[in-house]
């Protein structure tokens, strides 16, 4: 009962702070912890199966999942909090309110019975006493799992592998697009300037300098530049790929 | 055995509330993997009280579905992200009229 009075404020006030943070990895770090402290409670309900599950699928696979696409899309950018239907934020504090407190006095009337406890259930550990019900009586959800499974890897694959808009450059168009430029705008003919690697900064991010001092953003790979958000202009050579899909 | 289900309900509305303030996509997702971990408690917590092992089977399968489902919507977050350079769920509004 120890376990539960600590970790229950904690879980309460990670999962408040996840309404109000404004940064997205302040979320997921928020989020890791009420998960841990998930973990430690189905260890205390007498559930370690669940224990590792919980540790190693959740905040191993799915919370590290969370990171990569934070990490893709601009984990830098501050989360605007600025309503944009009116009176909805009110409207759901309010609607919360009252599911919230509905479902706590409801659970409050009810009185239950002592705990049967797991000591029988468990008696021949509780990997096979798992194992034992979900090769039997949940055969067959479990082979349906299977399919779901494999339709999601599916799914994702389909989604994440980016269609081709264009067809592809050849080498030769390459080569006459680029003289081309040089001839109508001037621009250089030959490789792009290589990073600025100092004796104080060892990364490929840092910028090559020109001789003025001023920074050349043609030196640092594109991917390496942040995302930045909708509202302001992109790179030219990131507008040059992005806008075919129409205007934004 | 009460406070667990009551800790399972709050952690549920705080989900729920914050599924419907935040407007970031992913902050969104993560409200609602917090809404199907609050679910799993109550599972393991009944499973306890019944004495069986049928809540941690339904718990188990939560945490399975909750998986796949992360996987397919993460990559539908980057879709349109890469469209539209954008995770706001108010700017996907493309079907409104």
């Amino acid at each position: 009962m120890t376990a539960f009075w600590v970790l229950a404020p904690v879980m309460v006030a990670a999962a408040l702070g996840l309404l109000f943070v404004r940064k997205a990895v302040h979320a997921a770090l928020l989020l890791a912890t009420v998960m841990m402290s998930l973990a430690v409670l189905y260890l205390v309900l007498e559930a370690p199966f669940l224990f590792a599950v919980q540790i190693i699928v959740y905040t191993g696979a799915i919370l590290m999942l969370f990171l990569f696409v934070l990490m893709l899309i601009g984990a830098e950018s501050r989360l605007s909090l600025v309503e944009t239907i009116k009176g909805q934020r009110v409207l759901a504090v309010l609607g919360g309110l009252v599911l919230g407190s509905l479902l706590v006095i409801a659970i409050g009337q009810v009185t239950l019975a002592s705990p049967v406890g797991l000591e029988a259930a468990n008696s021949g550990g509780n990997v096979e006493g798992l194992a034992d019900v979900l090769f039997s009586t949940y055969v067959f959800a479990f082979e349906a799992t299977a399919a779901l499974l494999i339709t999601a890897a599916l799914g994702a694959m389909v989604l994440a592998h980016p269609e081709r808009l264009t067809p592809k450059e050849s080498q030769q168009e390459m080569a006459a697009r680029r003289v081309r430029e040089y001839a109508e705008h001037g621009r250089h003919l030959g490789p792009l300037p290589a990073p600025g690697v100092y004796a104080r900064h060892n990364s490929v991010a840092t910028p090559a300098l020109a001789p003025d001092g001023s920074v050349i953003e043609a030196s640092i790979n594109r991917t390496l530049v942040p995302p930045r958000p909708a509202d302001e202009p992109d790179l030219p050579e990131l507008a040059a790929d992005e806008d075919e899909e129409g205007p934004q | 055995m009460t406070e667990y289900v009551i800790l399972s309900a709050i952690l549920f509305t705080i989900g729920a509330v914050g599924v419907l303030v935040r407007r970031n996509a992913l902050v969104v997702f993560m409200c609602v993997e917090l809404m199907l971990n609050a679910c799993n408690l109550a599972f393991v917590a009944f499973a306890r009280q019944h004495g069986n092992l049928d809540g941690q089977v339904a718990a188990f399968f939560v945490m399975v579905v909750a998986a796949a489902e992360v996987v397919v919507g993460l990559a539908i977050i980057m879709t349109i992200f890469r469209a539209r350079r954008s995770a706001s769920v108010d700017d996907a509004s493309l079907l409104r009229y």
